[in-house]
């Protein structure tokens, strides 16, 4: 294995990280939609339930994200954790409220009442996929950061990124751009938890009202996405001549890339293709309730394939815009080979973790959620 | 010789550090009874898988009922720490990202989740699946805590004492040479025996804790008594390894952190044949006049233990405050440890060489090294091997830095050992009591066991204070100090940050409290 082997590697493991979240994003979804799915407190407590039975699955591969990403990109670990600051700083918060939501909201002794809980779980549901989609956006919009390795031994300031504004990051979100692939991640994310709640909740009611709100938020995600997608295939993008590390602006550069790997492109028609085909055969037909389960593989598959297009084929993920050089690529940020060949042999695991997660899904959701489950078995 | 003019917010540094304790303290207050309640659910399971019988399926689910409303405060309070290194110790996670990224990485990917999944199946699983699964489900849960126990202490114990990578000068980073020399590292070993240890303390202490309420109300007998049984053999076991795998630690701390029992022990002079302080005046509030020299007032000692707990020979040399700062004082293997001036001699030439060595790349970029430039680079690289570990010396303005605040590290590592060694014989009492007199009612007694649950936290806290002070002022023992492994974060961002997690933090432990009340006061559902 090469070293430019390893980092290719890396990156698709952390992309296919980024693209399983974004599927498991639907706990966000679904719970953002509570007050519109359950009219009454029954209702709402069995949506709880049921996402409640994944948030957990959601939340580690938040936290793998970040793990896996310092161990193979170290400097987009540092640079954009410790630079954007405020951005990320908001995520971790609406998800640190979100954990003890379920687990708190109906037990006995809940000082701050119940609503301030499912408040919490709507807050976590907007803020949570809006931010995550603002801040994969700035992976084609560009930052404000320079990177300036020397600062250690400069014997002034000694750290080597620093954020070019006093926004830390939130200034990302001045950017419609990265704003539209938030909103797009965002009404992914709910579709995505109304295909997951009419699936995993039997209960008529829910179901109708599912079907009808299925329309109204998968309108404007596609709308969005496909703003986004035509966006970034005619945008300039930032590309690294591969011999020498330099970074130079270059028309249609994700175009190129999904020329060059034409692939990619294909496997991303297709995971389209299969979210659109879950939505609207949930839309037409009132039996079909398995529409998470083309919409979700085709989500992993599409997210990944864009998230590859950021850093394959000598592109910079994390591309500064007020210092070109600065800009990271996946050789420039990456860890040593040593480090990596080791991930990699760690990364092994990654199949058996799967199989065990889906088995365990699987045997805990052969009994669909239902009234009687939540008055009499174990629930939040 | 470059004086460094380092232009750093102090105030980003104090706030950084302070959110960091901040975020890890309350982390912690969780983390212990997850990990001891998880032993103690699995054993009880294990006695309903066995014998079949109602009662221990009540039980079980009782203590579950309490580990989930803790555990997700644990969850909630540790997703921050995963971040926390790139939010506010950017600089850091470069530096040392390439070895430190790892664990983290593993942690993720081989503990949490286990810890996930096997949690879902556990709480919600009891009707879906078989017995067997469900055990399954309930040790593994406890198992994948304890591994990501490994893991992020593996990390910890990497910065206490920095083994398996190389600088390299290029990248301007360490990176990893050895997996098994850190993964596996005798550091990281004994840490986390004592540290798991000392978390099943805590659930055990808890499981006491809540029984003699029982006991007290007389309600809840059966399960209050057979509780305390197992609770208090799993409390006595681990009370003895912790003392057993601390003791452990102070002898690796004496060899690879001299200075951290220094302040540990209040020892301003060293010599031979040194006492262990049982308790001495330190004043709590202002570092003490180490450089004065003598000892702190009305000090009562322990003849010889100390030197035999460093070095395992009554006459052996531990070298004080003062000893450390000078240097030059012998080592247990005959050699005579380098003097300060001269680690930060050497601190400051790797510093030189760095910056020459860089300038060097440099030229090389533009196509203007020469070959004296290459001959000269090599020369650098050479010193750079020599020099690197003591490039945080390079950072050090005033020796004075180099000296944690030594009264909260000897009062937190006395108070850690007195209630611990306090915790042996209340779990010998409790089980000599529980099984011959079969009737645990003596008043002073289940007080005794409701009273020490807070103590326990408190020890148990304090273990990490001594850890985490006592090696101020380092970020990574001798790499490199903290005020360079920082963020470029204005203190105000932090101080906000801070002020949230505090407010936070504490609102929903409130709650936790409240909860975990409220459930023991109504007590377990029967079937």
């Amino acid at each position: 294995m090469t070293y430019e082997f390893l980092q290719q590697y890396w990156w698709f493991l952390v992309s296919l990280l980024g693209a399983l979240l974004v599927f498991l994003l639907f706990v966000q979804g679904a719970n953002s939609l509570m007050f519109s799915l359950g009219r009454d407190e029954e209702e709402r407590r069995m949506i709880i339930n049921s996402t409640g039975r994944k948030w957990e699955i959601t939340f580690t591969t938040l936290v793998t994200f970040g793990g896996a990403f310092f161990a193979s990109f170290p400097l987009f670990y540092s640079t954009s954790f410790g630079g954007a600051y405020w951005l990320w700083m908001i995520i971790l918060f609406s998800f640190v409220v979100q954990a003890v939501s379920y687990e708190f909201q109906n037990k006995l002794g809940n000082i701050l009442g119940k609503r301030t809980f499912q408040w919490f779980l709507i807050i976590n549901g907007i803020i949570g996929p809006l931010l995550l989609g603002g801040a994969v956006g700035t992976f084609f919009n560009g930052s404000s950061f320079i990177v300036e390795k020397d600062n250690l031994i400069s014997g002034i300031m000694p750290v080597i990124s620093y954020w070019g504004n006093a926004g830390h990051g939130l200034d990302a979100l001045l950017n419609p751009w990265n704003l539209v692939l938030g909103f797009a991640v965002l009404f992914l994310a709910r579709v995505l938890g109304i295909l997951y709640i009419m699936n995993n909740v039997e209960d008529e009611n829910i179901r109708c009202r599912g079907s009808v709100l299925l329309i109204g938020n998968s309108v404007p995600f596609v709308i969005l996405f496909v703003a986004f997608l035509v966006h970034v295939f005619v945008k300039d993008g930032y590309a690294v001549e591969p011999e020498t590390g330099v970074i130079f602006i270059e028309p249609y550069k994700y175009l190129h890339n999904f020329t060059d790997m034409w692939y990619l492109l294909i496997i991303m028609l297709a995971g389209v293709a299969m979210v659109l085909y879950g939505i609207i055969r949930t839309i037409v037909s009132k039996s079909y309730i398995r529409g998470i389960w083309p919409a979700g593989a085709g989500t992993v598959l599409t997210v990944l394939c864009i998230l590859l297009c950021a850093g394959w084929n000598n592109t910079a993920y994390y591309p500064s815009d007020i210092d070109l050089q600065s800009s990271l690529t996946i050789a420039n940020s990456c860890s040593s080979e040593f480090t990596l060949y080791t991930m990699a042999v760690v990364s092994l695991f990654i199949p058996f973790v799967l199989a065990y997660i889906v088995h365990a899904w699987h045997v805990m959701d052969r009994r669909k959620i239902d009234k009687k489950e939540i008055s009499e078995g174990e629930a939040y | 010789m470059t004086d460094f003019l380092l232009n750093i917010d102090t105030a980003a540094i104090d706030w950084a550090r302070a959110q960091f304790a901040l975020t890890a303290i309350y982390h912690w207050l969780f983390v212990p009874l997850t990990l001891g309640l998880a032993l103690i659910m699995g054993i009880m399971e294990t006695c309903y898988y066995r014998t079949k019988k109602q009662f221990w399926k009540d039980a079980t689910r009782f203590w579950q009922k309490l580990f989930g409303i803790n555990f997700a405060m644990g969850i909630a309070t540790g997703i921050i720490l995963e971040f926390e290194f790139g939010t506010n110790w950017s600089n850091y996670s470069w530096f040392v990202g390439d070895i430190f990224g790892a664990p983290l990485a593993i942690e993720g990917i081989i503990a949490f989740f286990l810890e996930s999944t096997f949690v879902a199946v556990m709480f919600f699983g009891w009707q879906k699946v078989s017995a067997g699964f469900h055990l399954a489900a309930t040790w593994l849960t406890g198992i994948g805590a304890t591994f990501s126990a490994w893991w992020i202490l593996v990390a910890n114990a990497w910065m206490q004492y920095p083994v398996g990578c190389t600088f390299n000068p290029d990248t301007m980073r360490n990176e990893m040479t050895s997996f098994a020399e850190v993964a596996l590292s005798p550091f990281a070993v004994n840490k986390f025996c004592h540290t798991v240890t000392s978390a099943w303390i805590i659930g055990a202490l808890f499981v006491v804790a809540v029984s003699c309420y029982y006991l007290f109300r007389k309600r809840e007998k059966e399960l209050a008594i057979e509780s305390i049984k197992i609770g208090s053999i799993v409390g006595l076991a681990a009370s003895l390894l912790a003392i057993h795998t601390g003791d452990g630690s102070a002898y690796q701390i004496s060899k690879v952190q001299p200075m951290k029992l220094a302040a540990m022990e209040a020892l301003y002079d060293g010599g031979t044949d040194q006492g262990l302080t049982a308790i001495a005046l330190v004043n709590p509030f202002s570092q003490p006049e180490y450089e004065k020299g003598g000892e702190p007032p009305m000090r009562i000692s322990i003849p010889y233990a100390l030197s035999f707990l460093a070095t395992r020979d009554i006459h052996g040399y531990v070298p004080g405050v003062n000893d450390i700062l000078k240097g030059g004082y012998p080592k247990a293997d005959g050699t005579k440890e380098m003097t300060m001036d001269e680690k930060i001699k050497n601190g400051r030439q790797a510093v030189i060489a760095l910056q020459e060595f860089r300038h060097l790349n440099a030229l090389e970029r533009q196509n203007q090294l020469g070959g004296d430039g290459c001959q000269r680079r090599e020369a650098l690289k050479r010193v750079l091997n020599e020099k690197m570990p003591y490039f945080g010396y390079g950072f050090i303005k005033e020796k004075s830095q180099l000296v944690p605040y030594i009264p909260l590290c000897f009062y937190s590592f006395r108070i850690m050992v007195g209630l611990g060694t306090l915790f042996v014989v209340f779990f010998m009492a409790m089980l000599l009591v529980a099984y011959r007199k079969k009737d645990v009612t003596a008043k002073w007694m289940l007080i005794t066991g409701m009273a020490l649950l807070p103590l326990g936290y408190i020890a148990s806290e304090c273990g990490w204070l001594v850890a985490e002070f006592g090696r101020q002022p380092w970020a990574i023992q001798d790499m490199m100090p903290t005020w360079v492994g920082v963020s470029n974060i204005g203190s105000g961002s932090i101080m906000i940050t801070f002020m949230i997690f505090l407010a936070l933090f504490t609102t929903l432990l409130a709650v936790e409290i409240s909860i975990l009340i409220k459930a023991i006061k109504k007590g377990p559902d029967r079937e």
